[in-house]
């Protein structure tokens, strides 16, 4: 299912805004712009996906967001509330949930830490109990509840962290990179909760940075790509595609070899190109202009004695209208 | 469906009561269910007791001193606790992530440092007095009965003035963070040396005594053992000695207070309440 949770999330009616918000590290040695003049708008009932890859700003972004961080300049507006002056009144409405987290006490049960992290939100010890115990149910954590913590694996303790977002109601919740590391199944499991969750109240609000275009194009209604401390494109995943619809896309896969990508770039008609190794062949990733550039690409790989594995003309992704926006794949950026 | 209805803004007086005892809880099952505490807690303060108060018998000090050295030794358990249980856990609560979770749930860190202050307070009371119990039957040692109820005053003034100290060096591990191990470290031996853990701190003089007295240990034990070891040499009487532990509980509960927000606010600044940087 692409995004669209709820056809009536309300972009009117703003549950987090950012006016030309910044953020910058200093230290003795040098000083970062993590995040440079954002300005966004997410709706009641979104879910909104921060796509970008490692150290493009998208954690510093929710540090905010969440009143952990405070901003450079400019303003940041979580439920009407700012994160500034309003922190304290926000944090009840709020929750977070970070993919690896390991917060809590390993000496603790998973239905006991869940409980204790209740009562700090002053939950009735009863009602949260319950609670707990209905989306142990859901997540499938039932049997682990009197397990201790450290007994966990990494997907079963990711589902607890996310029990732990959803117990107290947030009005937002911020999901930052919430399957990281996770196994499939352990991934699409914490993927449907969020959906399900969202699908219940219309309006819940979740903020989720990724770098998993695929998780984003899946659960979104819309994203902004950040690259650089900066939001380079936003719209839904749809007509984010749409924007390289015209394009045709290539997976080029070539034997190892001299090196290419910089060559293939400088080739008339290819607006971007990326490359990953991947089982010891260089999967290359070409958006081009028109069929008519594919035989002059052809004729580059030859010419430059490199052994073609395989040739599939696709359909757009995310990961596409990445690079046509950025120029360079995630992965390049994170190098 | 799970959710909608339950939300709710709680008064931050129940969020406060209710995240001590949550806090609390997990030092209480720590206790519980890992039992290595008995040996580690208890047996080594007793020995490290035992050993001073071999160096006293060993230089012929008067019988009072071995009092001492087993007042000094319990109260010792509480001046860790407050060091290494309280102040230093936001350490290690940065490091997991649990300190952003602390942060950005409606709590304050007060109700959060009083529930590990609680938590400890029954592993922390039962090493005291195995020590005072042990010590005392070992070495014959004599309390004056009509100065009990005084100093048990005195010693919940000392507490309530020496985990309000706790909270204002925890403030300052929400900022530094490591750094402040350093501090926590280099603030252990000078404080048992100055607070008279194990000699009266009448022995330091008036200057070196009167700057000690700023940890709320040196008054309070000062006056328990003036309470109830005849023959302590008196530095101030106990009298003013827990008058001015009265004093010091609101100064460091205000000062913890306004440090606490302080900190929170500078770290938010600078970054240093989050576990990674993006």
């Amino acid at each position: 299912m692409a995004g669209a949770h709820h056809p009536s999330s309300d972009t009117s009616r703003p549950a987090v805004e950012t006016r030309q918000l910044t953020r910058v590290y200093k230290t003795r040695r040098d000083v970062t712009t993590a995040l440079e003049n954002v300005d966004l708008k997410v709706g009641q009932g979104e879910l909104f996906g921060v796509l970008g890859p490692n150290g493009a700003g998208k954690t510093t972004l929710i540090k905010i967001l969440v009143t952990l961080l405070l901003p450079t300049s400019g303003v940041a507006l979580v439920d009407g509330l700012d994160v500034v002056r309003d922190f304290k009144r926000l944090r009840s409405r709020i929750s977070m949930v970070s993919g690896g987290e390991q917060a809590g006490y390993g000496i603790l049960k998973v239905r006991e830490q869940l409980w204790m992290f209740s009562q700090f939100y002053g939950m009735d010890s009863k009602a949260a109990r319950r609670r707990i115990d209905e989306l142990l149910e859901r997540l499938g954590l039932a049997e682990a509840a009197n397990k201790q913590i450290t007994s966990l694996s990494s997907g079963m303790r990711q589902k607890m962290n996310l029990i732990r977002g959803l117990m107290t109601d947030p009005r937002v919740l911020f999901l930052d990179e919430p399957t990281v590391a996770l196994d499939v199944g352990a991934a699409r499991d914490v993927r449907s909760e969020v959906q399900r969750w969202m699908r219940e109240d219309p309006t819940r609000t979740v903020i989720l940075t990724t770098h998993y275009m695929q998780e984003a194009d899946e659960l979104c209604d819309r994203v902004a790509i950040v690259n650089r401390g900066r939001i380079v494109a936003e719209g839904a995943p749809r007509a984010l595609k749409e924007s390289v619809d015209e394009d045709v896309i290539v997976d080029l896969q070539l034997e190892p070899g001299t090196p290419l990508l910089e060559v293939l770039r400088a080739i008339e008609g290819v607006g971007a190109a990326s490359v990953r190794e991947e089982d010891g062949v260089d999967r290359f990733s070409l958006l081009l202009a028109d069929d008519a550039i594919l035989p002059r690409v052809m004729t580059t790989v030859e010419s430059a004695g490199r052994r073609v594995s395989g040739l599939v003309r696709r359909q757009p992704t995310l990961e596409d209208a990445f690079v046509k926006l950025v120029g360079r794949s995630m992965t390049e950026e994170e190098a | 469906m799970i959710g909608a209805a339950q939300r709710t803004e709680y008064p931050a007086l129940r969020i406060f009561f209710k995240t001590i005892v949550a806090r609390a809880y997990p030092r209480v099952m720590a206790a519980n269910r890992q039992k290595t505490w008995l040996f580690f807690d208890m047996a080594f303060p007793v020995v490290g007791a035992l050993a001073m108060v071999l160096v006293y018998e060993g230089l012929h000090a008067p019988r009072q001193y071995l009092g001492f050295v087993v007042m000094g030794g319990a109260m010792l358990a509480f001046w860790q606790n407050v060091l290494w249980s309280m102040a230093a856990q936001f350490s290690w609560d940065r490091g997991n992530g649990t300190l952003e979770l602390y942060v950005i749930s409606p709590t304050t860190f007060e109700g959060v440092l009083l529930g590990m202050a609680l938590g400890s307070m029954f592993t922390v009371t039962l090493r005291a007095v195995v020590i005072l119990v042990f010590g005392s039957l070992l070495f014959g040692i004599t309390y004056t009965a009509a100065g009990s109820l005084p100093a048990i005053g005195v010693f919940l003034l000392t507490l309530s003035a020496l985990y309000c100290l706790g909270m204002l060096l925890a403030s300052l591990f929400l900022f530094y963070g490591r750094e402040a191990w350093h501090l926590s470290n280099a603030m252990q031996e000078p404080v048992n040396f100055l607070s008279g853990l194990y000699f009266p701190v009448h022995a330091l003089g008036a200057y070196v005594g009167g700057a000690a007295s700023i940890v709320p240990m040196t008054l309070g034990l000062d006056a328990m053992r003036q309470l109830l070891l005849p023959g302590t040499p008196v530095f101030i009487p106990a009298g003013t000695e827990a008058l001015l532990v009265a004093i010091q509980v609101p100064i460091f509960a205000v000062l913890a207070g306004v440090s606490l927000r302080f900190m929170e606010s500078r770290a938010r600044r600078d970054g240093k309440l989050v576990t990674r940087w993006e």
